[in-house]
């Protein structure tokens, strides 16, 4: 799949090599899937028609190791990566990130600066955000009616039958602790206390021996389809994407939903910064976010892209309330707290890596 | 009349024997000339990566080389009397250093490590260490009231050994103290030993399952005429050429709980439809998958040594009145005995090293050792750990082969 991209992108450079020997080629690393496309079709298509340049679409599945390896190394060969908010921060933190001037982001059509255009934290030292998604959980209508609350993903009584749950500790901590009876607003307070931790794995033991774990975003809607698990954590998009765009019955329940950015990072080094440059500023205009959001259903990272979000690309979808963002999906909603993450995803890990090999 | 009590000598008068010895040498070099690019290809694009990596594991100069100040500093604190006011003036030099060449967050992320929470502790106190005047110690707490934390300050000094063991302490579950000593990992975060123990079980057992299979396969290949054995040979083979991930996809399709096997179990009445086997993400599904792909590794040389058996032997033991099962065990069988500790040993360590089929099969009590030294590379990017991870694994590997040659014998060994 990957091979191939990349092949069929090599193949395309030179047979247009001899053509456009002025055009410049950038490689720009993403989650793959329907996500990647909504920014192939939003970002890639009209900037490559509008500069004349190439852009090599790679995926990955996240993490800052590839990042590190080519720093490392020496040897940079992505230009703009695709990051988790986490990791953008760790990867400044760690002088792998090439710090971003802000002032070559556009101002809002209105005249608003960048600065003040973006929600607060979508900018950050090396990092622009592009889009919020969110952590929900999700079912299959035909099969499991009925679902409506975070407390449902834990309870094997009324809903029996496998969960999928992402492999990671982050969102889940979150999600088992909101499930337990804790108000979103102390979670993290929660979470900082040894209490808080034991109380989050003590829920999550409970359903322990029920879960299939996923670590790629395409596979919840695949477990959920293939009859595997009846509830899913997943990526909101994903979820959307298969229920709007192949009309699967699948619905996202946002009570416990955990808000996150994915933002463009450009690593020490890359190879081909001014056009990535360029590519990053293009790509998080006004228009350009709102455009993404009818492909894929994630909030845009500027204020004044909203009001310009319209319908799915089926035509006849309304996409506002498929948003994270959106009024309704909000009454018990999360905004991931990168800080606590930042300082205790060692120890989490460790601690969750242990939970989960037991 | 030659004199014979002199040495013998060439045709141009030198000594024979040092003309040997030059020819002799000239021949090694020569040998050695020819094998040089495979010698230093190895040594370039493996042993010393290999090397550098393992070095990881044991030595760890980021914080010292990147606050040399406070590292001197702590050098000789013994990490139990209060932390002094020297100790507070040299962190604050660091910091302000430290945040001036925009390493500070290397710093963090390094002490964080060894303390949860000390990496917004450095950044936020570096932001202000600028304008942090004497008594620093006061200054320091007043910002953040976690430096009067003596396991702030315990957790620095641990950073700062630069030849430090506490990654492979880590890696054995135990914990490196400021003081130098060792103790054993809290109950909730050991997980190392148990899966160093369980990835020695997966791998015996996948040994033992594809001698089991294997034995059988080899003996029947061996006695076939070449025609029929060489096509049953090539099924043999035909899993080489095809990708690993490949097999191990396959063997999801065939094993999920809405795939091909439970489907038959569920036709057959072995199962009910509500209540299908877990035969994947597990232990279940590591296993058979595992034995599935090494099953060549322990056929071929089974098969090869199988193929050197006269089987005029057996014949004879049986000519002079031994049973079928008495000319196998005593006659056949120790004859075969150097194919199966090439293949047992040919599985089993390949077994030890497997990281790509537990890691989309196993599950959670399916995982091996290599998957979380893969969850050091690529995740946490504690490469460090996952060096002394390696280095353990390394070592006990080495160690196995060690018994094994003392107990059967390397020599004893026939790969084909």
């Amino acid at each position: 799949m990957k091979l191939s991209k990349v092949l069929m992108a090599t193949t395309a450079l030179a047979f247009s090599a001899g053509a456009a020997l002025a055009s410049e080629s950038i490689t720009v690393v993403s989650w793959g899937g329907a996500y990647t496309k909504s920014q192939v079709e939003a970002y890639h298509k009209p900037w490559m028609a509008k500069t004349g340049n190439q852009v090599v679409s790679e995926d990955y599945n996240g993490g800052l190791a590839e990042i590190k390896a080519q720093v490392e190394a020496g040897t940079v060969t992505w230009d703009l990566v695709d990051v988790e908010l986490s990791d953008a921060i760790r990867g400044c933190d760690e002088g792998l990130l090439e710090e971003i001037d802000h002032s070559i982001l556009p101002a809002a059509p209105d005249g608003t600066p960048a600065s003040e255009d973006f929600i607060e934290g979508a900018l950050s030292d090396c990092a622009v955000a592009n889009i919020v998604w969110s952590t929900v959980f999700a079912y299959d209508s035909s099969k499991t009616p009925g679902v409506d609350s975070i407390d449902d993903l834990f309870d094997l009584e009324a809903f029996p039958g496998k969960r999928g749950l992402r492999k990671n500790p982050k969102s889940l901590l979150e999600m088992a602790l909101m499930a337990d009876g804790v108000p979103a607003s102390d979670v993290y307070a929660t979470l900082e206390t040894d209490e808080g931790v034991d109380r989050a794995f003590a829920k999550l033991d409970t359903i322990k021996d029920s879960v299939v774990w996923w670590e790629a975003g395409a596979q919840p809607p695949q477990l959920l389809a293939d009859g595997e698990v009846v509830m899913t954590t997943a990526y909101n998009g994903r979820i959307f994407n298969a229920a709007a765009g192949e009309g699967k019955p699948f619905e996202v329940v946002w009570d416990g939903q955990i808000m996150d950015f994915d933002l463009w990072v450009m690593p020490k080094g890359a190879p081909n910064k001014e056009a990535a440059l360029d590519f990053l500023a293009y790509s998080t205009d006004t228009q350009r976010l709102a455009d993404q959001a009818s492909w894929i259903s994630y909030g845009p990272a500027r204020k004044s892209s909203g009001p310009l979000v319209g319908l799915y690309n089926d035509g006849k979808t309304e996409m506002g309330p498929h948003m994270p963002t959106a009024e309704a999906n909000l009454a018990n909603a999360l905004v991931n707290n990168f800080e606590f993450w930042a300082d205790n995803q060692d120890e989490l890990n460790e601690r969750f890596n242990a939970w989960l090999a037991k | 009349m030659t004199d014979t009590s002199g040495p013998l000598l060439a045709a141009d008068g030198t000594p024979l024997k040092k003309r040997l010895a030059q020819a002799m040498f000239r021949s090694r070099a020569r040998a050695f000339g020819l094998a040089f690019p495979l010698i230093a290809f190895i040594i370039v694009v493996f042993i010393l990566p290999i090397i550098f990596l393992l070095w990881q594991g044991i030595y760890d100069a980021r914080y010292s080389r990147l606050m040399p100040t406070s590292t001197a500093a702590m050098a000789d604190w013994d990490a139990v009397s209060p932390p002094t006011e020297e100790m507070a003036a040299a962190m604050v030099a660091d910091l302000v250093k430290a945040r001036e060449n925009k390493t500070i967050g290397q710093v963090a992320t390094r002490v964080n490590r060894e303390l949860s929470g000390t990496r917004s502790l450095f950044t936020k106190s570096a932001r202000s260490a600028k304008k942090m005047e004497a008594p620093y110690m006061e200054a320091l707490i007043k910002k953040d009231k976690d430096w009067a934390d003596i396991e702030v300050w315990k957790a620095i000094k641990i950073a700062s050994v630069k030849y430090n063991p506490g990654y492979v302490a880590s890696a054995l579950d135990l914990k490196y103290n400021a003081d130098g000593s060792f103790e054993r990992q809290d109950e909730d975060r050991r997980i190392h030993l148990m899966l160093f123990w369980r990835t020695i079980e997966i791998s015996f057992l996948v040994t033992v399952f594809c001698l089991i299979l294997g034995y059988p396969v080899a003996f029947l290949l061996s006695t076939l005429p070449t025609k029929t054995s060489n096509l049953l040979l090539i099924l043999v083979l035909l899993p080489f050429w095809t990708s690993l991930l490949v097999r191990t996809t396959a063997w999801i399709a065939m094993l999920q709980a809405q795939g091909v096997m439970n489907d038959l179990f569920v036709v057959f009445g072995l199962a009910t439809d509500e209540d299908r086997f877990s035969l994947i993400y597990n232990k279940t599904g590591t296993l058979i998958a595992m034995t599935h792909i090494l099953l060549p590794f322990m056929i071929l040389p089974l098969y090869s040594v199988m193929k050197t058996i006269p089987p005029s032997y057996t014949r004879a033991a049986k000519s002079m009145g031994a049973t079928n099962w008495t000319a196998f065990w005593r006659v056949y069988f120790p004859q075969s005995v150097p194919g199966i500790g090439a293949g047992a040993l040919l599985c089993f360590i390949l077994a030890i090293g497997y990281y790509i089929t537990p890691a989309l099969v196993g599950g959670q009590d399916g995982q091996m050792i290599s998957n979380i030294i893969d969850f050091h590379m690529r995740k946490s990017l504690n490469w460090n750990l996952a060096a002394a991870l390696g280095l353990v694994l390394l070592v006990f590997v080495l160690f196995l082969f060690w018994i094994y040659d003392r107990v059967v014998g390397i020599d004893n060994m026939k790969l084909g």
